[in-house]
Order: C-alpha cells, then sequence, then structure tokens
C-alpha cells in the first residue's frame, strides 16, 4: 500500500514536471483494495484493470522501474513505451491491462477466467486452478459488459471475481446521480452469484472478503461480486480540478485513509514499531527514485519500433509489389515504411 | 468455352451468382477429391484444425447445439463438448471481449458473428482489443482469433441483416480481413485464419454457402495475404472479391464471346492488399475494373484505388473504374435490392467503356 501510494504521488509530481503525459489516473486512497485483493493471489492468477492501474500493476508485481518507465514513454517500460499510463500489461505476471474504455476489460477477464475452465474440462489438467480478478468502479457498474458478464460468469461457473471500487463518483458523476439503484453488491444474486459489500478503506476486512472469495472460485464454486466502498483522494486523473466533491466528504474519508489505519492497528496491536514502520517508508522512498532515475536515465523508442508490434506475425503487412513480404523491407524493420 | 489451364485453381463457371446445382466442371487436373458446399468446406476446414490443435475452439450464438444458423458448425458440438463449441447468450460484445481474453492467456478461439452485422454491437472490441492488445501490450500478447460470420446482401433479408461491413472493419490497424468466394478457399483460408497468430476477419458471404465444388482430399491450407488469379487474361483486370466474383465470372461469359480477354483476380486478402498479383496483372493490361458489394463511399474499391494509384500510376493507361454497391441501406423490395448491388450487365457495360 506505501509502495502504491508513495508511486502515485512521485507520479503526480513527475506529471507536473513534464515527465509523464496525457491522461493520469492515480489510485491515492484506494490502496486497500488493490493490496487486499492481490496479495491473495498466486503468481498464475490473473489480474486485469482499467485505466487506474499503475497500482494493480505494482501489487501484481511488475516492478516499478517498468510502470515508471512506461509512464515516461520510455523503451525499458513493461510495455515498452506502446501502452502508457493507460495499458498497462504485463504477461510474466499475469496483468491482462490496463484499458482506458469503461467496462471493455471485464470480458477480457471472463475470458481469462474461461481459459481456466477450459484447461480443467478440455484439456484434462486438474492443477488448472487459475482465478482472475477484475477491478473497475461504479461508473462501469452502470455498463452493458458488467452486465453481460455477470451473467455469463454466474452460467458456467467461471472463476473469476467481480470487485467493484465504488469511490462514488465517475469524474464528474455522481454515484448516486447515475444509478437506480446504488446497492450494486445486490446485483449479484440477481445473477446468480454471492453480492458482498465491504468496507474499502480497511484492508484487513477487503483481505478476509478476497480470501472467502478466491478460495470459492478456485474450488470451482463460481463468481462473487464484490463491492468495495472506497474514494480517491485526488481528482479522476490529474486534468481533473475536482470541484464537484464536496470538502466534507474528502474530510470523512481523508479520516479513513487505509494506510494511517493500518499504520495505527499494527502499532496498538504492538505487531511492529515505529522503527519498523520508518524503515518500510525508507525502504519504498529508495525503490520510487530508483523507479524515476532508471526511467530518467532509460532511451526513449527508437523510430524502428514503431511498426514492431502491430501484429504478432508481420506478414499480416502483407505482400508488396515487389512479391516479397512487407516485413521483408528494410524501411520497414526501420521504421519508416509507409504501410 | 476452354477448360481453364491447371496451372490455375479452376474456377467454378456458374450460371448464376448463387449456384445451387453442380453444373460444375470439376478440377481440370485431377479426378480425385470430393464435392461439398461451402458451409460444409468450412466446417471441414474448422474440424481439421480442432482435431489438429486442442486449443481451438468456437463461441457463438446457436453454434452448438442448433450446428450453426447456416449449419457451419453442425456436428461440432456433438463431437467435441459444448465447452469446445460454446452456445453463447445474445451478448457480442461481451463474448467477443471473453474471445479476446480466452486468446490472451492460451487459446484459440473462433468468434462467429450469427451475422457479420451483429458484430457491430462488438465493435468496441474488435477495434480496441482485438486490433489493439498485442501493440499497447510492447508485443507480450497475442491475440489469435478468428472472427467470422455471413455478411453482404442476401435475399430480401432487409437493412440490417444485409450490411457489408468490409469497409467498417478495414481500417483498424492490428486486424487482417478475408474474404471467401469458393468452398476450396474458404478451407483454406478458415484454416490459415485459425492457424495465424494476428487476429483475422473473416468475411463469408450469405449467398454463397450452398456453391458447390470438388476440392482436394489432402490438406492444404490457403495463403491469408495472396489473391487468386482465376482467369488469366491481357485486356483488362478485373479485381473483385466474394459474390461478386461470381457476378464477374457470369459477366465473363459474355465478354469473352464478344470478343474480350478480361483476367479476373479474386483478392481474397482485403486487408492487406496482394499488390504483387494486383501489380502484375495492371503491368500486363494497364486497365482496372474494381467490382466490389461494398459501399462506395469509403470502402474496400476506394482504399484498393488508391493504392494502385500510389503503386501503379505509370501503368495505367485509363482512370480505374469501380462498381460498388449503392450508399443506400439494403432495401427489402427485390427489385430496390438489386439494384443495390452490381449486377453483371453493368460489368459488361464497364468492360466495353473501358476497353472500347
Amino acid at each position: 500500500m506505501v509502495l502504491g501510494r508513495s508511486f502515485e504521488d512521485m507520479c503526480a509530481q513527475m506529471y507536473y514536471r513534464g515527465k509523464m503525459f496525457g491522461f493520469v489516473h492515480l489510485y491515492n486512497g484506494q490502496e486497500a483494495v488493490s493490496t487486499g485483493f492481490v496479495k491473495c493471489l498466486k503468481p498464475e492468477d490473473y489480474v486485469c484493470s482499467t485505466y487506474r492501474d499503475h497500482v494493480h500493476a505494482l501489487s501484481k508485481g511488475v516492478p516499478a522501474r517498468a510502470v515508471m518507465s512506461e509512464l515516461f514513454g520510455k523503451a525499458t517500460g513493461i510495455c515498452r513505451g506502446q501502452g502508457g499510463s493507460m495499458h498497462m500489461f504485463s504477461k510474466e505476471h499475469g496483468l491482462l491491462g490496463g484499458f482506458a474504455f469503461i467496462g471493455e476489460g471485464i470480458p477480457v477477464a471472463t475470458g481469462a477466467a474461461f481459459k481456466t475452465k477450459y484447461e480443467r474440462e478440455v484439456l484434462k489438467n486438474d492443477k488448472a486452478d487459475a482465478v482472475t480478478v477484475a477491478f473497475f468502479g461504479d461508473g462501469t457498474c452502470n455498463n452493458g459488459q458488467f452486465f453481460e458478464c455477470l451473467n455469463m460468469a454466474a452460467l458456467w461457473k467461471l472463476p473469476i471475481i467481480f470487485v467493484v471500487e465504488n469511490n462514488l463518483w465517475a469524474i464528474g458523476m455522481s454515484h448516486y446521480r447515475a444509478t437506480s439503484v446504488p446497492e450494486i453488491w445486490k446485483k449479484g444474486p440477481a445473477f446468480g452469484m454471492p453480492g458482498i459489500h465491504v468496507d474499502g478503506m480497511d484492508v484487513l476486512k477487503v483481505r478476509e472478503v478476497a480470501l472467502e472469495a478466491v478460495a470459492r472460485a478456485r474450488r470451482g464454486d463460481g463468481p462473487t461480486l464484490v463491492e468495495c466502498e472506497t474514494y480517491r483522494f485526488r481528482g479522476h486523473s490529474l486534468a481533473d480540478p475536482d470541484e464537484l466533491r464536496k470538502p466534507a466528504e474528502k474530510a470523512h474519508y481523508a479520516a479513513r485513509d487505509p494506510i494511517i489505519a493500518l499504520k495505527k492497528y499494527l502499532l496498538e496491536s504492538g505487531l511492529v514499531d515505529e522503527t519498523d514502520l520508518r524503515s518500510i517508508d525508507k525502504k519504498i522512498d529508495e525503490i520510487v527514485e530508483d523507479a524515476v532515475e532508471f526511467a530518467d536515465a532509460s532511451p526513449l523508442p527508437p523510430r524502428s519500433q514503431l511498426l514492431e508490434n502491430v501484429f504478432a506475425d508481420p506478414k499480416g503487412f502483407g505482400i508488396g509489389p515487389d512479391g516479397k513480404y512487407r516485413c521483408e523491407d528494410p524501411a520497414f524493420t526501420a521504421g519508416t515504411a509507409q504501410v | 468455352m476452354r477448360a481453364p489451364p491447371s496451372t490455375v485453381r479452376a474456377s467454378k463457371l456458374v450460371t448464376n451468382a448463387v449456384a445451387v446445382k453442380s453444373e460444375t466442371a470439376s478440377i481440370a487436373a485431377t479426378k480425385s477429391g470430393h464435392e461439398l458446399l461451402l458451409f460444409e468446406a468450412l466446417r471441414e476446414g474448422l474440424e481439421e484444425e480442432m482435431e489438429r490443435d486442442p486449443r481451438v475452439c468456437v463461441l457463438g450464438e446457436d453454434v452448438g447445439h442448433y450446428g450453426g444458423s447456416y449449419k457451419v458448425t453442425k456436428g461440432l458440438a456433438e463431437k467435441f463438448g459444448d465447452l469446445r463449441v460454446l452456445d453463447t447468450p445474445i451478448a457480442e460484445n461481451s463474448f467477443t471481449g471473453m474471445a479476446v481474453g480466452a486468446a490472451m492467456t492460451g487459446l484459440r478461439p473462433i468468434v462467429e458473428g450469427m451475422n457479420m452485422g451483429f458484430l457491430l454491437l462488438a465493435y468496441n472490441q474488435i477495434s480496441n482489443n482485438c486490433g489493439m492488445l498485442h501493440y499497447t501490450s510492447g508485443g507480450q500478447f497475442t491475440i489469435p482469433v478468428v472472427i467470422r460470420g455471413p455478411g453482404g446482401v442476401g435475399r430480401q433479408l432487409g437493412a440490417e441483416h444485409s450490411q457489408r461491413l468490409e469497409s467498417y472493419f478495414q481500417s483498424v490497424p492490428g486486424l487482417q480481413m478475408v474474404a471467401c468466394s469458393t468452398p476450396y478457399n474458404a478451407k483454406g483460408l478458415m484454416k490459415a485464419a485459425i492457424r495465424s497468430e494476428n487476429p483475422v476477419i473473416l468475411c463469408e458471404h450469405v449467398l454463397l454457402y450452398n456453391l458447390k465444388e470438388r476440392i482436394p482430399d489432402e490438406e492444404y491450407v490457403c495463403c491469408l495475404e495472396r489473391a487468386e488469379l482465376v482467369r488469366p487474361g491481357k485486356d483488362v483486370t478485373i479485381l473483385t472479391y466474394s459474390r461478386m466474383r461470381h457476378h464477374v465470372l457470369q459477366a465473363a461469359k459474355s465478354l469473352i464471346n464478344k470478343g474480350y480477354d478480361p483476367e479476373i483476380i479474386d483478392i481474397i486478402s482485403l486487408k492487406p492488399f496482394d499488390l504483387h498479383t494486383i501489380g502484375n496483372s495492371i503491368k500486363k493490361t494497364h486497365k482496372v475494373l474494381i467490382v466490389e458489394e461494398c459501399m462506395r463511399t469509403g470502402g474496400i474499391g476506394a482504399s484498393l484505388r488508391a493504392s494502385i494509384m500510389d503503386n501503379f500510376w505509370d501503368y495505367l493507361d485509363a482512370p480505374i473504374m469501380c462498381l460498388s454497391s449503392q450508399d443506400v441501406p439494403t432495401p427489402y423490395a427485390g427489385t430496390l435490392e438489386e439494384a443495390t448491388v452490381v449486377q453483371p450487365p453493368q460489368i459488361v457495360k464497364a468492360i466495353k467503356q473501358l476497353c472500347g
């Protein structure tokens, strides 16, 4: 959680210093949800996110260096600089994205869960039990893809957990102004799966729910819908002036900061002392500083990278007038060919 | 009418654009092989690939127990099971996205759109996810999906079931698109599309499913990027695809009788264009007629014209002619529907105009 918070704070700094561009959506305040769920997963499990994906990536194990580099648009980024803030992917760590459009990641997550079922039942691999966790927000819960996937996941008992990060706001649209039945967890049972409502500012409560949902999915009992009540301390993105949310509401949730809450709990129960916490903070600072240094020092993608990953099989660019596949043309590999 | 030389894969000179009965010549070079209808050829290709690789699966509406609304998947659910031939609820965007997710994590799904038009509902997933994720993930994930289904103008099916959507998908970066037109290339392209690591859209046509042809018994795969030389000639290059190939062939009979010698190329690959086959033809004939079922505005023909001008301007003796369907929603009335699509007499007239 601390890594997430420090990282996101550093992102804001870097953005205002002109090192990071475009739309950057920070996760400050919601760390308990990411940590609570992702830390229950195995490396083979999948996570599918939205544009607010930096911390999901970090929780799943993507190195901070690779994420920061990606944000700076450098060739050493996790997606070679081609994805950016809203498109974090990692095959190695099972991160299926990073999606800019609301809701379009949920079917992808459903497909990954389907693959687990397919592997067990068609490919006869008993050990296949990868679980998929799909994260998305309250705004997405009014989108068709959400409902279509709840239906299919319950119908086929897919090993997926739908995690709603309900931070009450979709940019400037209040959840209550957009939704006829604001209790999102109620929509789970309508489709035949449990719908849980949890305090998303408390990492231990989230973890408790997560462990149960993951175990349920892994045993083959099907999907769960978990609504986490949470809040983003910053605006929707770094471009959002955040004028609509009332100071009282912000103050209420600031008082429930998940990191401060956990620190308090740990200290009060005597599990750690101040020096332990300070050393964690220091370690995190070092990781984040190192990530920035690495990203700064990394090269920008060369022109030759432009056409490289458009097709997995570059024969897809076709046959040129000379009868050779275009991808064999040297101008192609230099990135200067017109395709 | 002489049989075409054996170096060219025999085309079927059908008496009307939708052949139901077989009045067709067998492949000149061989008497072996087996006869089947185009939808059976698609099924054969699909079945062979499903047997070959257990990761290949099909999903779509009514593909399983119903056998597919055009019978392309008939019998496959019984053979391979309900999970490999998955009957989905009516949720195109989501099940196409599901196919993307499954492909990213290791399966090789084929998405059937009951009608290509229904895939408009899946446009979000097709454009954003199928087309883009290999790129935005920096090459980490591959999306080996095949998206297939019948499109084109049928017999009074009404506007929404008679859409010509090739142009809607052609600009999407990261997608390949092919159109089958005979049982031979239908099977070959189906197999090639399934084996490809790229996302491929396989455009079928509602009125061609009952086309009959004798195809080889031996296994074969077509090339996704190569056009098909249907009839060699020297007067004019006619570029076409899908159902219009058969309208062109019908017009060709009349043209040949009148002494013209058209070279007919079925472009097969709608994206990317096979500029080698096309270019070689243009260098020989110096005149081009494109006959397509797509709309005039922004259609495949429009792109092809631009491509030809870019690459072969010096070889052209006349402006490139293009016959496309009208920019109208397909009317229900038979007479109006017929007027929407390019008919053989128009092709004959165009060639006369082009060649004199």
